[in-house]
C-alpha cells in the first residue's frame, strides 16, 4: 500500500503564480522518502495542501488510502507533520504542547498522558517536562515538534527541513531518531536541504522544481547516473604548470591545490600512476562536492535551460 | 474519533490560559467596576435620584455588570485567536482531525467562560454598592449567555481577519466600547433626544443590556421578545459566518 499518494495536484495562489503543475508522487509504505527541491520549487506549498494547511486548486491527495478530502479524519489520523518553522506556543510547557497535541487526536487523558511521557522520553526532553518552551534552546524546541508530531503515532511522518540551523551534534542525534523511527516502520518523508542527510538516510527520493516533480526514483539508481566524480587534491610541492593527463580535466585552483573531473569508467588508478609519473605526490583527496548535489544541481540546471 | 476530547483539550487550554495571566484578565475589571459603582453610583447617582423608579446605583449595576460580560467575551477570543494565528500554534489544530465547529465551540467557550466568570465577578462587586432583588433568574442569565457568545463570535471574526495586533484593538476601542456607552448602561434612552433616541434604537447592545437590566431589577426601555430576536438572529448570523471562514481557510489557511 502507499503511504502517499499524490494525483494531478495543482495550486494556484490568488496572485496567479503556479506553485504546482499538476504533479503526481507516490511513496511506498515503510520508505524512508527524500522531498528535495530548490527554494520556491514547490516543496513547502505540496508539504501544506497534504498537512491541510494550504487549500489546492485541484487534484487529489491519499494517506494509507484514505482521500484527504473525502475521509478527512482517517487521513488525518495517519499523519504527523514535523513543520520548517518553530509553531507551538511559546508560553505554554513542553509537557502542554504534547499533552494537548494528543487531545486534538482524540486520545483520552490517560493514555495522552502515557503517550506524552513516551514521547518526551524519546526526544530526551522528559527532565524539561515543565520548562517553559520559549526557554528551550533551537534543537530542543525542534525535538519538542517531533515529539509533539509523533504523539498519536502517525504512520506518516513528514519532516520538513529538521535539522535545519542546528548543529552537527544534534543533526547526527536527529537523525539516529529517524532512522529508528523509520526501522520501527514508520513512513518518512524528509524535505532537507542537506543533501548528504538525505543520501544517507532515504531510500527513495522525488525532486521537485518550479513546480514540477523532475526526478522520482530510488537513490541508488540515481546516484548510478552519475558519470562524474569531481575531487580535489592536496599537493606536497607546488606545481608550476598544470598537469595535462588524457581523459581527465584538471584544474590548478593554487600552486598546492588540483580539481579533477574524474569518469567513472577510467577512475582513479589511472590518474594516480600518471601523476607519480609526473613525479606528482598527492598528499590526500576529497570529493569536492557530495554526489546527490551533483546531480542536484543538474537536474535543476537542466529544468532552468528548458524553460529559458 | 471521540469530538469531545478535542473539544474539552481546547477549552481548557483556553481556561488555562487566561488564569494563568489572571493579572491581566481577572483583577482589572474588578478595579475599574469598583470605581464605576463608587464615582457614578455612589458620588454622581445619589444627585441623580431614581431612573424608571429605581436607585441609580441599582439601575446601572446590570448595565456594567454586561459592559464588562461583552468586552472580555470579545477580548479573551479576539487575543488568544489571534495569538494563536500569529504563532502560528493554529497549525496544531489544522493538521489534527479537528473538526471547524469543534475548534469554534471550543474558543468561543473560553470566552463565555470568562465573560461569564467576569460577569460573576463583577456582580460580586457590586454588592458592596447595591441591593437588588433579581426579578427574573432566567431572562438574566439567558441574556447573559447569549451576549457572551455572540460577543465571542464577534471576536473570533475580528481574529480571523486580523492581520496585526493593531487590527484586533480598532473594533473594541473603536466601535465596541462606544456601543456599549451608548447601549444605555448608565442612562435610559427616554433621557436622550428624539433623534438621538430613534439611533439608539440602532444598538444592538442597548436591547441586550435592557433585558438583562430587566431580568436583574424588572426595568427596560425596549421589548424583551424582540431584544431575544435580534441576539439569537444575529448569534446564528455570526456562527454561519464563522463557519464558512473557517472552512475557506480565511486568515489561517493559503
Amino acid at each position: 500500500m502507499n503511504a502517499l499518494s499524490i494525483r494531478n495536484l495543482r495550486k494556484i495562489y490568488n496572485n496567479g503564480f503556479e506553485a504546482l503543475k499538476g504533479i503526481n508522487l507516490d511513496v511506498d509504505q515503510g520508505d524512508f522518502f527524500a522531498l528535495l527541491g530548490p527554494n520556491g520549487a514547490g516543496k513547502s506549498t505540496a508539504i501544506g495542501i497534504i498537512s491541510s494547511l494550504v487549500n489546492s486548486t485541484s487534484g487529489s491527495v491519499n494517506i494509507f488510502g484514505h482521500d484527504l478530502h473525502k475521509d478527512r479524519e482517517q487521513a488525518k489520523s495517519c499523519l504527523g507533520v514535523v513543520p520548517q518553522e518553530i509553531n507551538f506556543n511559546q508560553f505554554d510547557t513542553v509537557k502542554a504542547i504534547v499533552f494537548n497535541q494528543a487531545g486534538y487526536y482524540g486520545i483520552p487523558r490517560k493514555q495522552a498522558l502515557e503517550r506524552t511521557e513516551i514521547c518526551l522520553k524519546q526526544m530526551d526532553l522528559w527532565d524539561k517536562r515543565d520548562t517553559v518552551s520559549r526557554r528551550l534552546s533551537g534543537g530542543m524546541k525542534r525535538r519538542v515538534m517531533i515529539a509533539r508530531a509523533m504523539v498519536h503515532e502517525p504512520k506518516l511522518l513528514i519532516l520538513d527541513e529538521p535539522t535545519a540551523g542546528v548543529d552537527i551534534e544534534i543533526r547526527r542525534s536527529m537523525w539516529k531518531m529517524m532512522q529508528t523511527l523509520n526501522d520501527n516502520g514508520t513512513t518518512i518523508i524528509l524535505t532537507t536541504h542537506y543533501l548528504e542527510e538525505a543520501e544517507s538516510l532515504c531510500r527513495n527520493i522525488a525532486i521537485i522544481d518550479q513546480g514540477n516533480i523532475v526526478e522520482h526514483s530510488d537513490m541508488v539508481s540515481l546516484l548510478a547516473r552519475l558519470h562524474v566524480d569531481h575531487f580535489v587534491l592536496d599537493l606536497s610541492q607546488p606545481l608550476q604548470t598544470t598537469p595535462v593527463i588524457s581523459g581527465y580535466q584538471i584544474e590548478q585552483v593554487s600552486d598546492k591545490v588540483l580539481n579533477v573531473l574524474v569518469p567513472k569508467e577510467i577512475g582513479l588508478n589511472a590518474l594516480f600512476n600518471q601523476l607519480s609519473s609526473l613525479n606528482i605526490r598527492v598528499v590526500s583527496l576529497k570529493n569536492k562536492t557530495n554526489r546527490l548535489e551533483q546531480l542536484f544541481l543538474n537536474l535543476i540546471d537542466s529544468t532552468s535551460e528548458g524553460v529559458n | 474519533m471521540n469530538v469531545l476530547i478535542p473539544l474539552r483539550t481546547i477549552i481548557f487550554k483556553e481556561i488555562v490560559r487566561f488564569v494563568r495571566i489572571w493579572p491581566q484578565t481577572l483583577l482589572p475589571p474588578a478595579i475599574t467596576t469598583a470605581l464605576y459603582f463608587l464615582i457614578f453610583g455612589e458620588l454622581i447617582g445619589s444627585r441623580i435620584g431614581t431612573v424608571d423608579g429605581a436607585s441609580y446605583m441599582n439601575y446601572i449595576v446590570p448595565g456594567v455588570i454586561l459592559m464588562s460580560v461583552i468586552s472580555h467575551s470579545y477580548a479573551n477570543v479576539v487575543s488568544s485567536f489571534y495569538s494563536t494565528k500569529f504563532q502560528r500554534n493554529i497549525e496544531e489544530l489544522l493538521v489534527a482531525p479537528v473538526p471547524n465547529w469543534v475548534i469554534l465551540a471550543g474558543y468561543i467557550s473560553g470566552g463565555v467562560i470568562r465573560g461569564l466568570l467576569v460577569g460573576f465577578v463583577v456582580a460580586l462587586i457590586s454588592l458592596l454598592f447595591a441591593h437588588i432583588e433579581i426579578h427574573n433568574y432566567l431572562i438574566a442569565l439567558s441574556i447573559a449567555f447569549l451576549t457572551s457568545v455572540l460577543f465571542a463570535l464577534a471576536g473570533f471574526i475580528n481574529a480571523i481577519l486580523a492581520e496585526s495586533f493593531d487590527d484586533i484593538s480598532i473594533i473594541p476601542n473603536f466601535v465596541l466600547t462606544p456601543l456599549s456607552y451608548l447601549g444605555g448602561v448608565f442612562f435610559s434612552v427616554d433621557m436622550l433626544p428624539n433623534l438621538w433616541q430613534t439611533l439608539s434604537k440602532c444598538n444592538p447592545i442597548l436591547y441586550m443590556v435592557n433585558t438583562f437590566r430587566y431580568g436583574l431589577i424588572g426595568v427596560s426601555d425596549v421589548n424583551i421578545e424582540l431584544a431575544y430576536m435580534i441576539t439569537g438572529c444575529s448569534t446564528v448570523l455570526l456562527i454561519s459566518v464563522c463557519l464558512i471562514m473557517l472552512h475557506k481557510g480565511v486568515g489561517i489557511k493559503n
